[in-house]
């Protein structure tokens, strides 16, 4: 069994955003990378599902040399091998693009990406992924097992759960249930050393994107908290009601 | 010309969800003077697909025969019938999100998500979109002759605008690429991604067991219960609850967070909220620097109080 995890690099979940160039591009000075949060899940499942049906586990990533620090780490978790798509993706059509070719050319069993990437948040690579290469999709999955050929996957819809049955391939949009939080894996020396020697391939590719980022701003900032007596909650409610007019 | 919207139901009810695309999707038909069209699948009963015509909607296209979830089928479907849209507008439902993808690269449309505008420029389709998790707000726009718009929750208000609603069916069944097993619904008894009002709490309330008073606090307010990542993260709430960077993003009018001291993550799923209150034993908690009310006290004192007070306005 092939499997195949999609990572983003994104700057670490505490980090604070900022902006340069004239509000343009993404300051990523002073800035932590780390693994995707929803692509970990999927990492960790494919690692599970690698030890226990010996299955072989590749990674990709498209960005810049820069990014080459988290597909290590994707590395020493324990994908055997990784491809970087040499691109800056710049939007969800082209960097699904720059994914949907390299797997034209080397099939996989099962696509496992995260639901959304935690920086631009478009949450829409693995569904065009599904059109481009015309094979089943599912989003926002929080369970997965696999028996031979046949795949059974939970996935959140609002308000609650649905149970799906499908046949391989597949690709799906992860997140957290894949894998529980404790299930999570860090890397150990050993993993760290192993994974300077294994293969990381880097390719080339020119896909188009469809949209264009103009620019960025940070929404307005809020005023003073209104602080309010423990021993007053009666005003709290009040206010709710008469000024905020939210109760 | 027109513009199209995916309209989706639960148990043969509209979702409040896509009453809110409706009347975004309405807007933008006025905007660029079209015809506004909706699409539904699943069975929906004539008098509840009617109602699409209190939004604008001056025709549905109904698939009672086909399963939402299947969108391999929906997207060629969508993609069928928008041969004539200049724009197709989805709300921001966990199925919406797997479909609007798909039709992008199918129909080669730039694909706007979490969009909180109107059109900025109509000359092309600019908009503003959430980015980073809530902290950045990001203009984007596209050159291809479709656009394909998911708007973010809430963002957008429900606004009537009577018409007489045509209904067409198509009975068409088609094979899905995979069998819908069955489906569980969360026990809380309203969907955390539509309430208006969300009562959330952390660690602060020191156990499971204590969740009687949050609950009861929920239901006078008609709201969703939520709690942050270590709650979901020991076990005293369900997974489903978790709201913050990697559990659910909610943007409801009021988010009251109580013995949540407000980490950057927690913040990120929250802060598009339109109102939030903090209550905490500790004043100097993050929470206090993003809401607009605070009260810095003991949730088992504050929460009491609050119900006897707010069951006095409700009477």
């Amino acid at each position: 069994m092939n499997i195949l995890v999609c990572i983003s690099s994104v700057p670490d979940t505490t980090s604070k955003i900022n902006f340069t160039e004239n509000n343009t591009k993404f300051d990523a000075n002073g800035i932590q990378f780390v693994i995707n949060p929803y692509d970990e899940f999927g990492l960790t499942k494919g690692v599970m599902l690698k030890e226990k049906n010996n299955a072989k586990l590749t990674a990709i990533i498209v960005g810049e040399a820069n990014v080459e620090p988290v597909i290590r780490k994707v590395l020493a978790i324990g994908a055997d091998n990784a491809v970087r798509i040499n691109m800056h993706p710049s939007d969800s059509y082209s960097t699904a693009c720059a994914i949907a070719n390299y797997i034209k050319d080397n099939p996989f069993d099962l696509i496992i990406a995260g639901k959304e990437s935690s920086d631009y948040n478009g949450g829409a690579v693995p569904g065009m992924i599904a059109d481009m290469l015309n094979i089943p999709f599912l989003n926002a999955c929080n369970g997965l097992t696999v028996n031979g050929n046949e795949v059974e996957l939970t996935r959140e819809i609002d308000g609650g759960i649905e149970k799906i049955s499908a046949s391989l391939p597949i690709i799906i949009g992860g997140q957290k249930g894949l894998v529980e939080e404790s299930e999570l894996r860090i890397p150990n020396m050993r993993g760290i050393m192993t994974a300077r020697s294994k293969p990381l391939e880097v390719l080339e590719c020119n896909s188009a994107p469809l949209n264009h980022s103009i620019s960025f701003d940070k929404p307005e900032s809020k005023g003073e908290c209104k602080m309010i007596s423990s021993d007053n909650i009666e005003q709290l409610v009040s206010l709710l009601h008469t000024e905020a007019k939210v109760i | 010309m027109s513009i199209l919207v995916y309209t989706e139901s639960w148990e043969g009810k509209f979702r409040k969800s896509s009453f809110e695309a409706a009347s975004y999707a309405n807007e933008i038909s006025q905007d660029l003077n079209t015809d506004l069209f909706a699409i539904s699948f699943g069975l929906v009963a004539e008098e509840e697909l009617s109602k699409l015509g209190e939004y604008g909607v001056s025709k549905v296209f109904s698939f009672p025969n086909i399963n939402k979830s299947d969108n391999y089928n929906t997207t060629n479907f969508i993609a069928e019938y928008a041969k004539d849209a200049k724009a197709i507008i989805f709300s921001n439902t966990f199925t919406a999100k797997m479909i609007a993808p798909r039709l992008s690269s199918k129909l080669k449309a730039g694909l706007m998500s979490n969009v909180t505008t109107k059109i900025l420029d109509t000359n092309n389709f600019k908009f503003k979109r959430q980015a980073f998790s809530s902290k950045a707000l990001e203009t984007v726009s596209t050159n291809t002759e479709k656009a394909i718009i998911t708007i973010s929750p809430n963002a957008f208000e429900i606004k009537n605008n009577n018409i007489s609603c045509e209904i067409i069916t198509i009975e068409d069944k088609l094979e899905s690429q995979f069998n819908v097993i069955g489906s569980e619904t969360n026990s809380g008894k309203i969907s955390l991604s539509e309430a208006e009002v969300v009562i959330s709490a952390g660690r602060g309330l020191k156990g499971p067991e204590n969740w009687g008073m949050i609950e009861e606090l929920a239901d006078l307010l008609n709201a969703a219960t939520a709690c942050s990542k270590p709650v979901s993260d020991i076990g005293w709430r369900p997974h489903s609850e978790h709201v913050g960077q990697t559990g659910k993003a909610v943007a409801p009018n009021l988010y009251v967070a109580i013995g949540i001291s407000g980490a950057i993550q927690h913040l990120a799923g929250v802060n598009s909220s339109k109102v939030m209150v903090a209550i905490n034993t500790d004043a100097e908690a993050p929470f206090f620097k993003a809401a607009d009310y605070g009260v810095v006290g003991d949730a088992f004192d504050v929460v009491p109080k609050l119900i006897e007070e707010i069951k006095k306005i409700n009477n």
